[in-house]
């Protein structure tokens, strides 16, 4: 596969939200039987944000979260709010934009797709539509974007938005400390020539299905130590494959921003690739696993701090139920 | 390969994942209580040896397994 395009992608604008009640893992020992040793060895997991749930000030029952009240739910108001800052960051207003993509698992009803709402909070005059690919999620709408700017778009919302506690069982130690609910989104522009995105790898095996599931109305099902091996593995295959494809090296690799899904994972995955462990992005001490949020949260955040600088190479890659995995080699800068 | 050529390999993916001095790393040898593995370091030590034995190990096999003989059995029983 090679890019051809003479209508190249950069980032031009990020930002992030996070629901206020922060969760503890002494506040979750309270309930279940877990510490905080435990969670953070292995997972790196010392808080988490939520919007919803028994955790939540005020408690909300998780299984009937109301569906929007005037059009919006926990999801889209914590889309809005990393929307809003991306917007703000690229210097643009509303109108300015072509196409909303809203990267989510946990959308605020059945229909109509979550975007819809997110769309009117912030007032777009543009096309908007949810993109499911769990985890994944976000580097499969920067694909899309890419693609849609090369059809012609100029300006492009992409948001990664959750409220996994909605489906989350709070009484299950397995995926209770894992998961937590946040936002990120960055807007994607266009430029001539060939622009940012340098090589990119999508997948599924859908005969995985069974590790990482959640049946519409049901709780998040996981078998832990299979979604990690599988995710280990996959990670690593789709990483090489974009790397391939945008003909760079692991040491080429100035920023690594992983799926936020649990610090081993990436400790596995930057041993085995020859990336060192501190160049990749880390912010699931905080967060937990966010799923389609983990990475343009990271990203962001890493932006924010001064780690990338014009002209570094950024690997993403994100990998998750499905089983899904996406991978991107974007070279920073406009 | 023979059976010692095939504990010294299965040493090395032990010593490198779990972070052990190979003394260490005896048959009767408990992975939770001698050598602070716990289940997250068994599937890391289970892809390792995969790679390294070229086996495949299904999630399922590994119940049961405490000791570093246990998992030795179950290798050796592939190759």
């Amino acid at each position: 596969m090679d890019i051809q395009t003479t209508r190249g992608c950069v980032i031009t604008g990020w930002g992030t939200s996070l629901p206020e009640t922060v969760i503890t893992n002494d506040d979750l020992s309270k309930t279940l039987d877990t510490n905080d040793q435990w969670i953070r060895e292995r997972t790196g997991i010392r808080e988490r944000r939520i919007a919803t749930g028994p955790f939540a000030q005020p408690p909300t029952d998780p299984r009937t979260s109301p569906s929007p009240p005037g059009g919006i739910g926990t999801t889209a108001t914590l889309a809005e709010g990393a929307a809003r800052e991306a917007m703000k960051s690229a210097g643009l207003e509303p109108q300015d934009i072509d196409l909303m993509i809203l990267c989510t698992t946990t959308p605020d009803q059945s229909v109509p797709a979550t975007s819809s709402a997110l769309s009117a909070a912030l007032n777009l005059r543009c096309g908007a539509f949810d993109l499911n690919a769990a985890c994944s999620g976000f580097v499969y709408g920067l694909v899309a974007a890419s693609g849609f700017i090369g059809s012609g778009l100029n300006r492009i919302l992409l948001v990664g938005a959750e409220t996994l506690s909605r489906i989350v069982d709070w009484d299950d130690r397995g995926t209770a400390v894992v998961f937590g609910d946040a936002a990120g989104a960055v807007v994607v522009e266009t430029v001539p020539g060939k622009g940012s995105l340098l090589g990119w790898d999508l997948g599924v095996d859908g005969t995985l299905q069974s590790i990482l599931y959640g049946d519409l109305g049901g709780y998040l099902v996981m078998e832990g130590q299979e979604v990690f091996r599988r995710a280990v593995r996959a990670v690593i295959d789709s990483a090489r494959t974009a790397m391939e494809r945008a003909k760079v090296d692991p040491d080429d690799i100035a920023l690594f921003v992983p799926h936020q899904a649990n610090s081993r994972i990436i400790d596995a995955v930057c041993a085995r690739l020859g990336i060192p462990v501190e160049r990749s992005a880390m912010t699931l001490d905080r967060t937990g696993n966010t799923s389609a949020a983990s990475i343009p949260f990271a990203l962001a955040d890493a932006v924010d701090r001064g780690r990338v600088s014009d002209g570094d190479l950024i690997l993403m890659s994100g990998f998750g139920a499905g089983m899904t995995w996406a991978s991107a080699v974007w070279r920073w800068g406009r | 390969m023979d059976q010692e050529a095939a504990f010294e390999k299965f040493k090395q993916c032990a010593v490198e994942v779990l972070q052990v001095e190979p003394e260490k790393v005896t048959p009767d040898a408990r992975f939770g209580d001698d050598l602070d593995a716990d289940s997250l370091d068994l599937v890391e030590l289970v892809m390792a040896l995969e790679e390294s034995f070229d086996i495949t190990v299904d999630e399922a096999e590994l119940e049961g397994i405490e000791t570093v003989e246990q998992a030795f059995d179950l290798v050796s029983a592939k190759l």
